[in-house]
């Protein structure tokens, strides 16, 4: 049980860390170049760095949680 | 502050009330018609009526209408339609077997009403970082939080940063006896709690049924159950739960209180590697002992749940599951407020 208290704090300093990206540097994030469509533009390169970090942070949940549970998914 | 005091008392009252007095009839409606299935965690054959979304919905209905005379806020209006609507997909569900793709799709129809009441911010609110806008996306976020918080299942993408704290569903929670109703009655008291932090009194206020309506369903739902909520019950409280997240703005923090619910969901999905139903999987993850305790099983094809992780020290009875569970979702709850007070802070 202490592995899934473990992995619930480690989800939740990660959540924080990721409100941390999201704010600091993705939020600010701007293109202006294009015309009217610079908030298309923007949007898009946001929506795909989102979702690259998305895939990571499931890659590091992944990785914790083979460290965590490594005793117990041996089934 | 009393003009706030008496709605809130009302609906509380109205909301835990309802559901307390139509089970038991709703119960006996149900045997007499045969609508019963087998609790496969008894060594009886015991079976238990289903569903029990019936009584839930008519609970928060009520609650809801009232507390929408006294503030006529758009935010309840969507509430209502949204719950009603998934309340309906998950009553069709619950009568015929539906494709994988009937949940996903329709609740996603059922979000709707947030958007066409403009019931939503689109700034996402962060712990310690405050506020980013997310015009483009905010379509697409609300529309999938509905599926997200009221499904079986899983989804990856599209969600920023909650999708890898979400991605699971109050219905894949709902495994053993109490445990969808109690892990609720956690869960949404615990947002409610956050939303006053937050000083958002008005949606807190209209958060509180659902507290009081699981608590009440809990009654008949805990251990020896006397009634299930079926897929009606489930989604009725994972949509109203994923509603109130976003009419009030707290969709990290609602995700943080789900936490062991996503837990599941993860390590389903990290173990069959695919998106698929609960009932398309062969393997048990689990099993009974001659006690009728449960086990983990060894199956290697079995999927990797949270009742599984729980049960890889040693047997334990569904109660004292059930038990850990809202431990967890009480820590994960604790998390949720501490997350709350900061975000009055800032970095």
């Amino acid at each position: 049980m202490s592995g899934l208290y473990g992995f619930l704090f480690a989800m939740w300093i990660l959540i924080i860390i990721g409100g941390g990206i999201m704010v600091v540097l993705l939020g600010p994030f701007s293109i202006q170049q294009y015309g009217d469509f610079h908030w298309i533009i923007t949007s898009g390169i946001k929506v795909t760095i989102a979702l690259v970090l998305v895939v990571m942070w499931i890659l590091i949940l992944s990785k914790l949680k083979n460290y965590i549970f490594k005793k117990e998914l041996k089934f | 502050m009393i003009e706030l005091i008496i709605p809130a008392i009302i609906s509380c009252i109205l909301a835990f009330f309802v559901v307390y007095f139509t089970t038991p009839p709703l119960i006996k409606i149900l045997v007499k018609k045969n609508y019963t299935v087998k609790d496969m965690n008894k060594k009886e054959n015991v079976m238990v009526a289903r569903p029990g979304g019936i009584s839930i919905i008519l609970g928060l209905v009520v609650s809801e209408i009232v507390l929408y005379g006294f503030f006529q806020l758009n935010e309840i209006l969507a509430l209502i339609i949204t719950t009603t609507a998934a309340f309906l997909i998950g009553y069709v569900d619950d009568r015929k077997v539906m494709g994988g793709w009937f949940k996903p799709v329709t609740l996603a129809i059922a979000a709707l009403p947030i958007i066409f009441l403009g019931a939503y911010d689109s700034d996402l609110a962060f712990p310690l970082f405050g506020d980013v806008q997310i015009p483009l996306l905010y379509l697409g976020l609300i529309i999938f939080m509905i599926p997200i918080t009221g499904n079986t299942l899983l989804y990856l993408g599209l969600i920023i940063f909650m999708i890898p704290i979400t991605g699971n569903t109050i219905n894949s929670i709902d495994v053993l006896n109490g445990v969808a109703s109690g892990f609720m009655v956690i869960a949404s008291f615990t947002l409610s709690i956050c939303l006053f932090i937050l000083q958002n009194y008005e949606i807190a206020i209209v958060s509180l049924p659902l507290g009081f309506v699981s608590l009440a369903f809990y009654k008949y739902h805990k251990i020896p159950s006397k009634i299930f909520p079926g897929d009606s019950g489930a989604l009725t409280f994972g949509a109203m739960y994923g509603v109130i997240a976003i009419i009030g703005g707290v969709e990290i923090i609602a995700a943080i209180a789900l936490l062991p619910a996503v837990i599941n969901s993860f390590l389903f999905l990290s173990s069959v590697k695919r998106v698929v139903e609960h009932r398309e999987i062969k393997g048990k993850p689990v099993e009974h002992t001659d006690d009728f305790k449960l086990k983990a099983t060894n199956d290697k094809t079995a999927p990797v749940t949270l009742v599984r992780l729980i049960l890889a020290g040693e047997p334990l009875t569904e109660k004292q599951i059930g038990f850990a569970i809202f431990k967890l979702a009480i820590f994960s709850g604790i998390l949720a407020i501490i997350s709350a007070f900061m975000m009055g802070v800032s970095l």
